[in-house]
């Protein structure tokens, strides 16, 4: 890894805002939230060794990490492209077009579910029922839902990813900063 | 007229807002609570009211606050179950973005019933926008000594916490959940210890749905009796149901329970019928769970009654002939729909989702999939559809947690009800099944 091992000092004091949430001595449970931070902060996924740093800042075992990382499905294990595209294709998105809106994607940038375009800006991935069953077909793309999706409006807004050209991850260290609590 | 208790003011302009949700009564009931009441009156009120998970389970949810142990000098918490993740339900996140200072209430009324002074909110992580809308909702109460130390002058102080979960279905099964809130894979706890006793950190603990802790605040405003006499006989209230699939009117919908289904799927009101005119072919009418029905069945029950949206009728006639309320996630097909593939979706999604603990569940869920994708690759054979009968009978009632009937029951049900789509897909041959 080419990046120094630490969180940015926004970073750090959202870490120590979220863990103060749990009673002494059970810091342990900020994980997953210190997990999505990890991600915000390293490219959209999780090293080895970005996974033994947050072991130390929340004082766990290091497999205590690895265990956490490897069972939820938002935490990745290999390198993203900038812009990860999730697509619902559980039961209802499925009975409303989802297979069809997964094959236009495919077509468009050129890869398939589980893959990166060879210019590290989209990796696709299918998910399981995101709770937009009404809305019918969606992907997810960072924190936005894009419901109720054609071919068209889909293919506008992977334009838009790449014309922009940045990174976008679940959570984002400056907007969560705003929130009090 | 229909009913409306949590989604009464969903239309306000400003309603997402505090100002917006207290020019409407918001709050109010939380002054009622917390300067009239005492902790065992809301309880009762609770109990009277006759409300039921709407998670799923549909528990009754006064007992589940009556079963708390309150040893002395033990916190006790409340953990709302904010983790929707059983395809086909979508009203909780819907709740929480358009009324999020609804359910705030509710936590803030529930937690004083039962002496909860900090909470937690489990969302699960992919909403994350929902997250924020919620956070900025809580930071507008802290503000305003809603919740906080000593809210409105009570005495009664209250910290409630939003935590982000990461993508894992099974942490919407509470002990999973509580498992995750500390730190550690979503693995459902052997029970007993029940959460009441033994719950988050070892202490008492209350989980319970986004749309359970709202429905809360009209019981304590309106009493408990109020709430009990709308709906039909031990399905009172009002439920949020999600509707999907082929249906004209998408959506999330407070209805008072005993609507009959006919009328929520073929009403402009409601799903506004099948899309293009189509026929209705099957309905999962409590998310992918539940067993499925057929047009006949969920229309009507097998004794010919019209079947209603209440938790006794839609399981009229047991798994032979009826399904369950569910979480109201009402799924819809149409006539062109193959239930075989419809199934196999559903089970790679349980496959995909097991925590792998229980081997009935780890090992059976991946085998339905790969014998349910062999059927539809036109490889499968009439033994097939025995042997996946055979599997799912020995993932029911064999694991830690109800993940394993979950997955057995959509396939037994589609069997049960549509074998001859299943023997249309497969060769006639009756040997052992070989390789799959």
């Amino acid at each position: 890894m080419d990046k120094e091992v630490r969180f940015s000092d926004d970073a750090l004091q959202l870490v120590n805002r979220i863990t103060s949430r749990y009673p002494e001595g059970k810091q342990k449970s900020a994980i997953l939230p210190v997990l999505h931070i990890a991600q915000a902060e390293f490219d959209g996924w999780l090293p080895v060794p970005v996974m033994d740093y947050v072991a130390g800042l929340l004082r766990m075992q290091t497999i205590e990490v690895y265990e956490v990382a490897s069972f939820y499905s938002m935490f990745n294990l290999k390198p993203v492209g900038k812009c990860l595209i999730e697509v619902c294709h559980t039961g209802p998105c499925w009975l409303s077009g989802s297979d069809g809106l997964l094959s236009y994607i495919e077509k468009k940038i050129g890869i398939k579910p589980g893959e990166t375009s060879p210019d590290g800006m989209f990796t696709l991935k299918t998910v399981e029922c995101l709770a937009s069953c009404g809305t019918a077909p969606m992907m997810q793309i960072g924190e936005k839902y894009h419901e109720r999706l054609t071919d068209e409006k889909c293919g506008e807004i992977l334009d838009a990813c790449r014309e922009n050209g940045e990174r976008v991850t679940h959570w984002s260290v400056k907007r969560i900063q705003n929130d009090k609590a | 007229m229909s009913v409306k208790l949590l989604f009464e003011h969903l239309d306000k302009p400003g309603i997402r807002n505090l100002e917006g949700y207290r020019s409407h009564g918001g709050y109010q009931t939380l002054e009622k609570a917390l300067r009239t009441l005492k902790p065992d009156d809301i309880t009762g009120e609770v109990k009277k009211s006759g409300l039921r998970g709407r998670g799923g389970a549909g528990f009754p949810t006064g007992m589940k606050w009556g079963f708390l142990a309150k040893p002395e000098g033990v916190p006790r918490y409340l953990v709302c179950n904010a983790d929707e993740s059983e395809p086909g339900t979508f009203k909780d996140r819907y709740l929480m973005e358009h009324i999020p200072h609804l359910l705030i209430e509710g936590m803030a009324i529930s937690s004083f019933a039962l002496g909860a002074e900090t909470s937690y909110i489990y969302i699960r992580g992919e909403m994350m926008y929902v997250y924020h809308i919620l956070q900025a909702a809580i930071d507008e109460a802290y503000a305003n000594n809603l919740l906080g130390s000593n809210i409105m002058g009570s005495g009664f102080s209250l910290d409630l916490h939003v935590h982000c979960g990461a993508g894992a279905y099974i942490c919407g099964e509470e002990t999973a959940l509580l498992e995750s809130l500390e730190g550690k894979r979503g693995n459902p706890r052997i029970k007993p210890p029940f959460p009441a006793v033994k719950g988050l950190w070892g202490c008492p603990t209350v989980v319970n749905n986004v749309e359970t802790i709202s429905a809360v605040v009209p019981i304590v405003r309106d009493g408990g009796d109020a709430y009990a006499r709308i709906g039909i006989g031990r399905s009172t209230g009002t439920k949020l149901i999600s509707a999907s699939g082929h249906i004209n009117n998408p959506g999330v919908y407070e209805i008072e329970l005993g609507l009959p289904v006919e009328e929520f799927i073929y009403s402009e009101q409601w799903c506004g019928g099948i899309t293009k005119g189509k026929k209705l072919k099957a309905v999962v009418a409590g998310g992918s769970s539940v067993p499925v029905l057929p047009a006949e069945l969920i229309l009507k029950t097998a004794a010919g009654e019209p079947r209603l949206m209440t938790y006794e009728s839609l399981s009229d006639g047991g798994f032979e002939t009826g399904t369950m309320l569910g979480s109201g996630g009402f799924i819809v097909m149409d006539e062109d729909t193959s239930i075989v593939k419809n199934l196999w979706n559903f089970t790679r999604f349980y496959h995909h989702e097991s925590c792998g603990q229980c081997s009935p569940c780890r090992e059976g869920t991946g085998w339905m999939e790969k014998v349910l994708h062999k059927i539809l690759a036109g490889k499968g054979t009439r033994a097939d559809i025995d042997l996946l009968w055979d599997i799912q009978k020995n993932i029911e009632g064999k694991t830690i947690c109800p993940l394993g009937e979950a997955a057995a029951w959509p396939v037994a049900a589609a069997i049960r009800h549509f074998r001859a789509e299943f023997e249309e897909l497969t060769s006639q041959i009756t040997e052992p099944a070989g390789q799959v």
